[in-house]
């Protein structure tokens, strides 16, 4: 079983912006989710700098015991990242598919204010569109 | 995971959802006289215009990345070639064609041949000064600024002035990549 725990996230400058709990624990308290952001946030950077590699462009993929983490940051960078059960497909595509959804119904609103909370019902519907088709295909196999 | 190879601007023209583009012509013509009418002042509605334009740009970079699978660009002139060919052919329908490189690679222009802002638009005596796409100059100010760019554009040619086509020069005036937190205990 492939299941994706929690969605996040964060503007080019660290604060979080969106965060959705899809787990059984149900929603983190805010306070806890924006500093597990900015946390993600730094480590991110930190690991760029750590690097023996020029032009690393930071953590993809952390890989724990209990959950996967896979992280997508765009060239603006703004940090798409999700976890989930360890082992699960595809969270990849999924990322920038949702950053396709990021661009369309976040940005193209006219009253979205640029590194605010995305509060966009658009969004949120067609996030769960695609977080379920994510969940329907993998069980069709 | 295989990386995404880059689109073609034409592939994902091809691809985006149709408007009319008269309607386009007329909207922005409109957007241009109220302005004149609410401004007065040709410098005011320039600078209005240029605004506008980087509000845009701002949003639509991410767009862009997203449907164009463009990588990092090496070097600024691989952004000027991914922006004259990918960036305006997907959102304008043309393409523009890059020239007038500086010794150093840092200032270049971008030519258009056709403009479909101006369609049927002639500028009167009153309105001399006044840039008429200077929002398409705050769109590449802005865009390329959310990639850690900081550019200056100005328009070199217009053809609404008289010219033979429209050149968009692009400055590059410094690359300033993102500040991480942990630097800042200065």
């Amino acid at each position: 079983m492939a299941a994706i725990y929690s969605l996040y996230i964060i503007n080019k400058s660290g604060g979080l912006i969106f965060y959705k709990d899809y787990g059984l624990q149900g929603r983190m308290d805010t306070n806890d989710s924006l500093r597990l952001a900015s946390l993600w946030h730094s480590m991110h950077a930190i690991s760029q700098q750590l690097s023996p590699i020029q032009g690393c462009s930071g953590i993809e993929l952390l890989e724990a015991d209990t959950f996967d983490l896979h992280c997508f940051q765009s060239l603006t960078g703004t940090k798409f990242f999700v976890v989930s059960e360890p082992g699960t497909q595809n969270m990849e595509n999924l990322l920038k598919h949702i950053y396709e959804l990021y661009t369309d119904y976040v940005l193209k609103n006219p009253f979205y204010e640029m590194e605010m909370p995305i509060r966009c019902e658009l969004f949120d519907i067609n996030l769960a569109q695609a977080v379920q088709k994510e969940r329907v295909s993998y069980l069709g196999r | 995971m295989a990386p995404a190879v880059p689109r073609s601007g034409d592939a994902i023209f091809a691809n985006v959802e149709r408007v009319n583009a008269e309607l386009f012509t007329l909207t922005y013509g409109a957007i241009v006289r109220q302005l004149l009418t609410d401004l007065e002042e040709v410098e005011e509605v320039n600078k209005q215009l240029d605004q506008m334009g980087y509000n845009i740009g701002i949003r639509l970079i991410d767009e862009f990345l997203a449907k164009s699978n463009v990588t990092r660009c090496v070097d600024f002139r691989e952004t000027a070639e991914v922006i004259a060919k990918v960036g305006f052919k997907m959102f304008l329908g043309v393409t523009a064609s890059v020239s007038n490189w500086d010794t150093e690679g840092t200032c270049c222009s971008l030519i258009l041949e056709d403009n479909p802002l101006v369609d049927f638009v002639e500028l009167p005596d009153t309105c001399q000064g006044l840039y008429y796409c200077n929002i398409l100059s705050g769109v590449v100010r802005g865009a390329l600024e959310m990639v850690s760019m900081k550019t200056e554009v100005t328009w070199v040619r217009d053809m609404l002035r008289g010219d033979d086509a429209f050149e968009l020069q692009v400055k590059l005036l410094k690359q300033v990549p993102e500040e991480y937190p942990y630097k800042d205990d200065e």
